[in-house]
């Protein structure tokens, strides 16, 4: 339950500028959407919340984000810290090719989480908020991989709970998967949105407008305009933010 | 110009694929049969558990076959740690950089040269300059670095081919790189990299060269009592054998024996991996 601040956020791979000198803060709880065209920098966006950007040698990040005050640029930070305490869903499923059970109990095991019952509580309860135990409770050892796609991405989100973060990062949860399961996710996403401070990041407008509180319109690596999911899709200040939300630019 | 139709142009390229395959098959039967048959006269538990005898030409192959067992047990004590090692900082570390070119050229550059080299080179490097004498250890040292380029590489696709959304998934989670590695990145690679070992192990049992010059001897009497002493070896036996004695110039069943035992345990080497490598695709797969 952490507010996000960003500051004169710019990111560069090699020097093609990604984002630029985005300014945005996203208060605690709640869902926040990120919209736009596809190479408009959603993804660094909230890859940038992470750190998940490091992992790529030609990506240099300028500017602060803020969580809860302190700056996850700053000097001496750990990134492993960072990371252990921001959840992170991606767009493919991308289970560990290891037992469900293990799945959820890996990253808690190696943030000093030895006791089996211990592990076995975490397991179940992110389980739980994951709306995935009572399909699974029985197959707990099975792989992961024997699951539906609907299903690893709920287990995916498990995972990403079972560090206890406070913020949850989803980059197209949903991308990958039928209506069914999407409407799943969409479900799950309200019930975490009291507990968590959700980004998500949709190409798909209805999604935003139906699960997202405040909305984000990027546009060229630039934040267009920010605000009520609401007030964004039926008083569009800008005008590059009404003309993608009418279908006028892809 | 087009005097054959198409199907019949298929089924022609068909037929020369299934005859190139089946080539490849009939060679393997007609090696392992004609070893068979050469060595029918010797073959019995007593060739494997006794020394050979007058002069190499009869008796067992005990004394060689124990060698070449504990020159691979060296091979896989030095050629596996630093090979994984260096391809997991090949793969992980290195990036796909000018630097990492630089590497995989030299990498299949090693895994060109001819094994005299390094029979030279072990024998430069540790017979003389590092004092081990023509010894067990010296051979399987340079050995070692012989089956080193194969494990390097075999070890690096494997790592390679694990999908980066894995590595991304274990470090959103606040792993360090090296947990990632440690409890991802290998275990996945565990197929792969068993492959390139066992086809490494595979090529250095059957090395002639290398070990001639650097501690295989023509005949003991006794098995090697420490890593510093000399050594026969399977290989080095077979053409001692077969040059140097009469009875292996005219076909001794001993030569045939000796062969096909260095060849059962180069395929039961690749039997194991099979069935390791099987467990494991059941374990983790993607
Ligand atoms: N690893 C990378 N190396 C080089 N350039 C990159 C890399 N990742 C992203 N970019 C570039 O940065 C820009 C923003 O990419 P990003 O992935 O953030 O877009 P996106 O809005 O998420 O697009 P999509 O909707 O297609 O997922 C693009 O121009 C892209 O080419
Ligand atoms: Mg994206």
């Amino acid at each position: 339950m952490s507010s996000i601040e960003v500051n004169n956020l710019n990111v560069w791979f090699d020097d093609k500028q990604a984002l630029k000198g985005v300014n945005m803060t996203i208060p605690e709880k709640g869902i926040t959407a990120i919209i736009g065209p596809s190479g408009c920098g959603k993804s660094t966006f909230i890859r940038s919340i992470n750190r998940m950007n490091d992992i790529i040698p030609s990506c240099r990040v300028q500017g602060q984000i803020l969580v809860d005050g302190k700056d996850l640029y700053g000097p001496g930070v750990d990134v492993t810290q960072v990371r252990k305490n921001i959840g992170m869903v991606f767009q493919r499923p991308n289970p560990f090719p290891k037992s469900i059970y293990e799945n959820i109990a890996y990253a808690p095991r190696i943030h000093g989480t030895r006791d089996k019952k211990k592990l076995g509580e975490i397991v179940e309860r992110c389980l739980r908020r994951a709306a995935l135990w009572d399909e699974v409770k029985d197959r707990l050892d099975k792989s992961a991989y024997d699951l539906s796609g609907g299903q690893q991405q709920r287990l995916c989100i498990a995972r990403a709970l079972s560090i206890d973060p406070e913020i949850v990062l989803f980059d197209e949860p949903c991308s990958a998967l039928d209506p069914i399961a999407t409407a799943k996710i969409e479900d799950l996403l309200e019930e975490l949105k009291d507990d968590y401070t959700v980004v998500i990041v949709t190409h798909n407008m209805q999604q935003a407008a139906r699960v997202a509180d405040r909305t984000a319109f990027f546009y060229l690596g630039e934040l267009i305009e920010f605000g009520d999911t609401s007030q964004l899709f039926e008083r569009p200040e800008n005008e590059l933010t009404e003309n993608y939300i009418t279908g006028r630019m892809g | 110009m087009n005097m054959l139709s198409r199907s019949a142009k298929e089924k022609l390229y068909f037929g020369l694929f299934r005859a190139c395959g089946a080539l490849v098959v009939l060679t393997l039967v007609v090696i392992v049969a004609y070893m068979l048959v050469g060595s029918l006269p010797v073959l019995s538990l007593d060739f494997l558990t006794e020394p050979p005898r007058g002069a190499n030409a009869r008796g067992g192959i005990l004394t060689p076959l124990v060698g070449t067992i504990y020159l691979m047990i060296i091979v896989f004590a030095f050629a596996i740690p630093i090979g994984v090692l260096s391809a997991v900082y090949l793969a992980e570390y290195q990036g796909k950089g000018r630097g990492a070119r630089f590497w995989s050229i030299v990498v299949s550059n090693l895994a060109g040269v001819p094994s005299i080299v390094y029979g030279l080179l072990g024998l430069g490097l540790f017979v003389t300059f590092a004092g081990l004498g023509r010894s067990l250890i010296a051979s399987g040292l340079t050995l070692a670095i012989l089956a080193l380029p194969i494990v390097i590489s075999a070890a690096r696709e494997a790592i390679q081919a694990i999908p980066p959304s894995l590595r991304e998934a274990s470090l959103a989670l606040g792993a360090t790189k090296w947990q990632t590695i440690q409890h991802h990145v290998l275990p996945y690679a565990l197929p792969g990299i068993l492959t390139g070992v066992i086809l490494a192990l595979s090529r250095a049992a059957g090395e002639t060269a290398p070990i001639l010059l650097t501690g295989a001897a023509f005949y003991m009497s006794s098995m090697p009592d420490s890593i510093f002493s000399q050594f026969m070896a399977l290989p080095y036996h077979v053409y001692a054998v077969a040059t140097q004695t009469m009875a292996g110039m005219n076909g001794s069943p001993v030569v045939y024996g000796a062969a096909i035992v260095l060849l059962l345990l180069v395929i039961g080497m690749n039997l194991i991996a099979i069935i390791v490598r099987k467990r494991y695709r059941e374990k983790y797969r993607w």
